[in-house]
């Protein structure tokens, strides 16, 4: 039989395998960073491969060490910091670690090229686009100006930039989020490369961006052949677009795969928790949500078993060694003692009941009541006598929130949802309309009314990090207004800031330190803490829940639900992610451009939502189901935020809206209800 | 952008205004009084009716306000007065004398360039390598050492290792250049010196915060060479904070020529600042300060203006 082979069977056979040898392979990857405190393994041991013309996905929370491994490929480590102290990392056979700068330098943009998370930052604010797009075509293709600026023009076109001629010779700042990502997709396919690496490509970006940024990526990189590697935190992109899936813990890759298959059935129970923790939107809402508790470990000292044993509710007597990461099933590996018994051995988390959403009463009197509220800011206009230009940031938005009740307000940036949020605080005057907090106008409240108000009004802020004064411990933050507003004596403050720290779920020792000793998730309770000291009837949560990772969010989530249901107090939670919101309101404002969209009780809304705008939103958050996400046609939202400056006439969402008419530009239309307690505003349904 | 300008321009006047205020006031609080100090130099026994008509010559006796509404008035038509000790013409005393200034500025701004700005960068670069010590080393030195004491060590070093002494009397540049530069040269470097360090470190700083800039990462991701990506991607934006310094500093340093020119022996505005002080001509004194706050307004719209040039979300905002 072996006689048999014919040196042409030989040869067929090896180009097969060829075929199938990665473009990439990462192996055995250590990363270490030298820091004040010790030397941090930030990858140890991490091994992956992908595939000529396959996505694969790297998943995994902040910290993970997904973007280390990622910049590792590239050898961009942050010197003299960061180093890789051991592995190898094969591109195409050679191993790019043993190679010399001059020649890596040669390979980056030309042959890999990568694409990173903040397009604000990401392009050089000095030069213009047209120069930094050519660059990487003068440097490795030779190309003359003139050459380079035609390849320019055609490469605008391919991802998406009308008016190409022009905007080359535009800067940075003339260009909004998106289309900065846009030109940062066109450098990166400018020499035609084998592989790009996209790092959190979209995370800064809107909903309907993302949508149109992550089209835009799988179209060219399936029509070029390229190879994409994809570095993600958010599962339902990984649903829609990877082929292959490496789930990254601690360093460590913990399992991997081909996506499907990991998606029905995930063999680490790091992956069926995180899976399980993220808010839905294709499936009802239930009980609270999962979460995985704990944190992850400090990696300046892992543990020495399995990394996720101390997190891990499958978690049996063996999980002290250290499991491999090993064969299980077809094309797949996972890193856990138990993988066969995967994902069945993780049992749920008995479903508490759902924060009991208490009945919405007809009140006489809902405890806030919003109407007509506008804000108008003024821009000093151009040129010496330049008019002032008015941008419209609220405008007639009016709802109302009953007590111990949540509602929503969703959009986009530059909807005016934070503009809403300031108002209802007063750390804005409005310009019209009343805000009536249990009968009273905030917006006519004299100074000493007001003080008194604010001890009823409290806010929770987007950033963990910054919102808390760095100088301060936790329990001198938390310990300020019980002292001077509510004159407590110290010793009976430290008691107060103990159980509110605990009610919160953080240790009361937790009062001594300072910010900088904590998780984001710990910071955001602190904040919770800080809020629930003046034991307030309403808090304004200000994306309260955004920075953080989808597990800690979850415990945000939950313990924002277990308090209200607790203590009584009412939320307005703005947040951009619908599924967020779904979770912890009753009822939802959709709000853009500085308009409100649609009103609707939260169940009504997501099930049959009215207003295209609200549709859309909808449609462009993809879902973590591999299976529903590739049966779905791309339906992004075409077409960029209007500048608030210069709205549309009429309705402002009709320049993107796929039902618009002709009238959508002559009326703008008025929020009238549809159905009972569900108002939209569009004059097409 | 041009708009922006003349805005500017125009905002310049209140603030020159105030300076004008607050000299022309102070001056006549502090102690000291021409007329005494100019007939009692002379020893001679002098009359109450003669400082009398001493002051009424030089309008000293007309109330404070008409004075500086006859300052004000000659300002606007540029006539600043005459001196009040000389009697020549304010206008002539600081014209014959601004141009030796105005030079040795110049040619320290050049010398702290050049040096500054491949220091800085170097340094930056390099950082935390013996290259960058060294080079710290020498910009805390030019920070540290008065200009005045490194201006006599240069005479000092001039003379006794190359046995050669600067020529004394002032050559104007065109009559001949080489003997011009041989004499200013030596005073140049003694200021230059620390106006270097000043903009050394600033460069610097700058580098050493625009190298962490993601879009660093960006053109290193390209494939960009590493000294393209210093020259092109880091420098244009590590220069905006330093373009600031140099403005600043050069303000500073017709000022700063003060002591350096008495060193030096040079007869610049610096000597007759020295000297109107001493001798209370106010209208010399308040001359020259107006005429400093000038160039410091200037330099402050000039920086603005580069800014404008250099970086583009400066030009369309």
């Amino acid at each position: 039989m072996i006689t048999a082979l014919s040196a042409l069977d030989v040869g067929q056979d090896t180009e097969a395998r060829d075929a199938a040898l990665p473009l990439l392979a990462v192996e055995n990857l250590t990363v270490e960073f030298t820091t004040a405190s010790g030397t941090l393994r930030a990858v140890d041991g991490v091994s992956w491969s992908v595939r000529p013309g396959e996505t694969l996905a790297l998943v995994g929370e902040s910290g993970c060490g997904k973007s280390v491994t990622a910049l590792s490929v590239m050898r961009l480590l942050a010197r003299p910091a960061g180093r890789v102290t051991g592995g190898r990392i094969l591109f195409g056979g050679r191993d790019l670690l043993a190679l010399p700068e001059s020649e890596m330098r040669a390979l980056r943009g030309r042959d890999i090229a990568m694409i990173f998370q903040e397009p604000m930052t990401s392009l050089n604010p000095v030069l213009t686009i047209g120069m930094q797009l050519a660059e990487p075509l003068i440097i490795h293709l030779g190309m003359s100006e003139a050459q380079a600026r035609v390849r320019s023009v055609e490469l605008l076109g391919m991802v998406g930039i009308p008016d190409a001629e022009r905007r080359l010779r535009q800067y940075p700042h003339q260009f909004s989020g998106g289309m900065r990502q846009r030109v940062m997709i066109a450098i990166g396919l400018a020499c035609d490369p084998k592989l790009i690496i996209a790092d959190e490509p979209t995370t800064a970006l809107d909903v309907t961006i993302q949508a149109q940024i992550l089209e835009l990526m799988k179209d060219l990189s399936r029509r070029l052949g390229i190879t994409l590697v994809l570095i993600t935190h958010n599962l339902g992109i990984v649903a829609r677009y990877a082929d292959q899936l490496a789930v990254m813990y601690a360093g460590r890759v913990v399992e991997e795969g081909p996506a499907d298959r990991v998606f029905r059935a995930p063999r680490h129970p790091y992956t069926v928790r995180l899976m399980r923790s993220v808010p839905r939107l294709d499936q009802a809402r239930g009980g609270a949500l999962e979460t995985i508790e704990g944190l992850p470990p400090n990696l300046m000292d892992p543990p020495s078993g399995c990394r996720f044993a101390p997190r891990c509710t499958a978690r049996i007597p063996v999980c002290d060694s250290d499991p491999a990461l090993r064969p299980v099933g077809d094309a797949r590996r996972a890193a856990c003692h138990r993988a066969e018994e995967m994902p069945g051995a993780v049992p749920l988390t008995a479903a508490r009941p759902a924060a009991a959403a208490p009945a919405l009463a007809a009140e006489v009197t809902p405890l806030l009541q919003v109407r007509g509220l506008s804000k108008h800011f003024a821009v000093p206009g151009r040129g010496l006598f330049g008019k002032m230009a008015t941008v419209r940031a609220a405008e007639e938005v009016s709802f109302s929130i009953g007590r111990g009740e949540t509602l929503g307000l969703v959009g986009e940036s530059g909807c005016g949802k934070t503009t809403v949020g300031r108002l209802v605080l007063r750390l804005e005057e409005p310009t019209r309309g009343e805000i009536l907090f249990d009968g009273k106008d905030i917006a006519k409240a004299s100074a000493a009314e007001m003080r008194a108000m604010r001890t009823r009004i409290q806010v929770i802020f987007q950033d963990p990090y910054s919102s808390l004064n760095p100088r301060m411990t936790v329990g001198a933050t938390i310990r300020e207004p019980l002292t001077y507003r509510l004159n407590m004596a110290t010793a009976e403050a430290h008691d107060r800031a103990a159980s509110l720290l605990r009610q919160v779920g953080l240790p009361p020792e937790m009062a001594e330190r300072y910010p900088h000793q904590m998780s984001g998730g710990q910071r955001q309770r602190v904040g919770i803490a800080r809020a629930l000291a003046m034991e307030p009837d309403f808090i304004v949560c200000d994306e309260a829940v955004s920075a953080l990772d989808v597990s800690v969010q979850g415990q945000i989530i939950n313990l924002l639900a277990e308090l209200q249901a607790e203590l009584g107090v009412a939320y307005l939670f703005i947040a951009h992610d619908l599924a967020v919101v779904r979770h912890l309101s009753q009822r939802v404002v959709v709000m853009y451009l500085g308009r409100v969209m649609e009103v609707a009780d939260r169940d009504e809304l997501y099930a049959a939502p009215l207003h295209p705008y609200t549709q859309a939103l909808l449609d462009s958050a993809p879902v973590p189901d591999p299976v529903k996400e590739r049966a779905r046609a791309p339906r992004a939202l075409r077409g960029e935020l209007p500048s608030p400056l210069a709205p549309p006439s009429g309705c402002v969402f009709r320049t993107r809206c796929p039902k618009a008419i002709r009238e959508c530009a002559e009326i703008i239309p008025p929020l009238r209800e549809i159905r009972p307690g569900h108002l939209a505003a569009c004059i097409r349904i | 952008m041009l708009a922006y300008a003349a805005r500017r321009i125009a905002l310049m006047i209140p603030t020159l205004l105030g300076v004008a205020l607050i000299t022309f006031f102070m001056l006549r609080v502090v102690p000291g009084d021409i007329v005494e100090v100019k007939m009692r130099s002379d020893g001679g026994y002098v009359t109450q009716e003669l400082l009398a008509s001493e002051r009424a010559r030089l309008g000293l006796d007309r109330p404070l306000v008409t004075q500086f509404g006859d300052w004000m008035q000659g300002l606007v038509t540029l006539d600043l007065g005459t001196s009040m000790w000389t009697g020549r013409p304010v206008a002539e005393e600081i014209g014959v004398r601004i141009g030796l200034t105005v030079q040795v500025a110049l040619m320290a701004a050049v010398i702290a360039v050049l040096i500054a700005v491949p220091l800085g960068t170097i340094s930056a670069l390099f950082r935390d390598t013996w290259i960058d010590y060294v080079a710290r080393i020498f910009t805390i030195a030019g920070l540290a050492v008065p200009s005045f004491w490194l201006g006599m060590l240069i005479i000092l070093g001039l003379l006794t290792v190359f046995h050669w002494s600067p020529p004394v009397t002032y050559t104007p540049f065109f009559e001949s250049p080489l003997k011009n530069i041989s004499q200013l040269i030596w005073p140049a470097l003694a200021v230059g010196y620390r106006y270097a360090a000043v903009v050394a470190r600033m460069v610097r700083s700058s580098i050493i915060e625009v190298m962490k800039e993601d879009y660093i990462r960006t053109a290193r991701a390209k494939g960009v060479f590493e000294r393209m990506v210093v020259a092109r991607h880091a420098m244009r934006n590590a220069l905006l904070p330093a373009i600031t310094v140099i403005g600043l500093e050069f303000a500073f340093l017709i000022g700063g020529l003060v002591v350096t020119e008495q060193v030096f022996n040079l007869n610049g505005i610096g000597r007759l600042f020295v000297e109107a002080v001493s001798r209370s001509d106010f209208i010399l004194v308040q001359a020259l300060v107006m005429l400093l706050a000038v160039v410091f307004v200037s330099m402050n719209l000039i920086v603005d203006m580069l800014y404008g040039v250099l970086d583009p979300r400066v030009r369309h905002g």
